[in-house]
């Protein structure tokens, strides 16, 4: 008679207990650890989903852990949203490859110092036919123009991502402002915009990293069409934020991450990352260049 | 056609074999939304309770909210705790942001509003005679609530079910403030978004055979106990 309310008392115990335990975990008590001292603390790495995507930072985070105690939260979202969780204090470093914004950000006086990481390069793909005939084109600004004037399907990130912000730019330089029916915006992240490209044949600019990791599945059908222009050059930064951003800023944290990026270990695993599994590394480390001298060497 | 029946494959496969990686998610898929329906009912039930017997101002604007709020975007709930949670936010202190607790707190916004409404309208089912009699026969006010939720309790369990279902069915809330973070905070909504991103759709479509699969198992629990309770049962 009094076993239904047996069950659901027994049922609320089980959820209550298990909210319990959650509480007790390492995640929960680190949590609560906030911004205290600089070994063993929390934290928050703003990042763009390409290199979660790419695995690169299951690679390198755990290192990082093992090394120095600190413990990493990775939100993995767009450049654009990493950097105002940077801007906002909500984060305590910023891994992104957006450039200008990154620049706007250091401005702004929250952050310490830019630090280089890494650099790979962008891509334009399409189908393997290459009906605009973007191969053929010399410079990117050309085959953004090759693409535009046979309104071939294009396929934009649209969400202000770095991927996003440098098409844009290729766009501007090429004197062309996108629009109309081949002209269409996903708002999604690169693997998903990848695979849309491919269902409707389309072009697209990814970073050879997330077209590599998704060739096999999202991209089949797709190849590289158009690369090598200096303008295609992916470069990542580190940037560590300060407590000018928010009193909550795990400023030590943050620091001792980004430094440790730029440091001798993480620069060698950052340039043996992918060699095992697609013959050739997916970044090439940076740390200590400036950038002057990459735009050189392209 | 094929890609689905090999995510089933591979999802029986991933379970079977207990991937460790698997069985993580899917252990705090199924702890995140059964704390986050628990803390619905904790307070969803005596909301409804108050809005199916009680005789108050703002009751009729109240049953509206309740209903506007079933129809409440995720993304949304999800903005707002993240914004509340920030450390430059009013609750920032207590250090919630990507952790479990701040799914459950989330989710439990979602399942709140279905709680209620679920719960008055099955509660406003129990006949009126029903009540006066218990009054009449001098039950305590308390006696006679609990009686008619007795009376009540199948469509009250269905309450419960729809809560937790649209507890552990979302995704855009358990993103933002979960950060989905591997090992921690990551769920099976938030892994099958992740493995789509990433061009993986046959472990993504893996991972969501496996929540379908787990939403089953929990309300088949619910659905025999809720067949046990039937009164022609006894």
């Amino acid at each position: 008679m009094t076993r239904w309310w047996v069950a659901a008392a027994a049922l609320v115990a089980l959820a209550c207990g298990l909210a319990a335990c959650g509480g007790g975990s390492p995640a929960g008590r680190g949590a609560a650890a906030g911004s205290g001292p600089a070994r063993g603390s929390e934290v928050i790495l703003a990042t763009t989903t390409s290199t979660q995507d790419s695995g690169l930072l299951d690679v390198l985070v755990p290192a990082f852990q093992a090394e120095t105690g600190h413990r990493v939260k990775t939100i993995a979202v767009g450049s654009g949203q990493a950097i105002e969780l940077g801007r906002r204090g909500e984060a305590d470093v910023v891994l992104a490859h957006s450039p200008a914004a990154e620049q706007q950000l250091v401005a702004s006086g929250v952050t310490g110092g830019r630090l280089l990481v890494m650099h790979n390069d962008f891509v334009v793909i399409g189908p393997a036919n290459d009906p605009a005939g973007v191969a053929k084109t010399r410079g990117v600004v050309g085959a953004m123009r090759a693409i535009a004037s046979g309104a071939a399907p294009f396929i934009s990130r649209g969400d202000q991502s770095g991927t996003h912000t440098l098409e844009l730019k290729l766009w501007q330089r090429a004197g062309i402002t996108p629009g109309g029916r081949w002209y269409q915006e996903s708002g999604q992240g690169m693997g998903a915009t990848i695979q849309i490209a491919a269902e409707q044949r389309a072009y697209t600019i990814a970073d050879r990293g997330t077209y590599l990791a998704t060739r096999t599945q999202a991209g089949s059908g797709l190849k590289v069409v158009f690369e090598g222009d200096p303008a295609l050059r992916n470069v990542y930064h580190v940037i560590p934020i300060t407590r000018a951003a928010g009193q909550r800023v795990n400023q030590d944290g943050g620091l001792a991450f980004a430094n440790w990026l730029a440091g001798k270990r993480a620069q060698g695993m950052i340039a043996e990352f992918g060699v095992a599994t697609h013959g050739r590394p997916l970044f090439v480390p940076d740390a200590g260049k400036r950038e002057a001298d990459l735009a050189a060497a392209a | 056609m094929e890609l689905l029946r090999e995510a089933i494959g591979s999802a029986v496969r991933l379970l079977t074999h207990g991937d460790p990686y698997t069985l993580e998610v899917l252990l705090l898929s199924l702890r995140v939304s059964l704390s986050a329906t628990a803390c619905a009912l904790v307070v969803g039930l005596p909301l409804g309770m108050a809005i199916a017997f009680g005789r108050f101002p703002g009751r009729r604007l109240l049953l509206a909210l309740v209903n506007t709020g079933m129809g409440m975007p995720p993304v949304v709930v999800g903005l707002v705790v993240t914004i509340l949670l920030w450390r430059s936010g009013p609750l920032g202190a207590l250090g919630l942001l990507y952790t479990p607790t701040a799914m459950t707190l989330a989710q439990a916004v979602i399942a709140l509003p279905l709680v209620v409404a679920l719960s008055a309208a099955a509660l406003g089912q129990v006949d009126e005679e029903f009540r006066l009699q218990l009054r009449g026969l001098g039950a305590s006010r308390l006696r006679s609530l609990w009686e008619v939720a007795r009376e009540a309790r199948l469509p009250l369990l269905a309450a419960a079910m729809a809560g937790f279902g649209a507890a552990i069915s979302e995704a855009g809330a358990a993103l933002m403030v979960g950060g989905n973070l591997r090992g921690q905070t990551r769920v099976l909504t938030t892994a099958a978004v992740l493995e789509t991103s990433k061009g993986n759709f046959d472990l993504a479509l893996a991972f969501g055979v496996v929540l379908l699969g787990l939403t089953f198992v929990v309300s088949l629990a619910l659905t025999l106990v809720q067949l046990h309770g039937r009164p022609t049962s006894r």
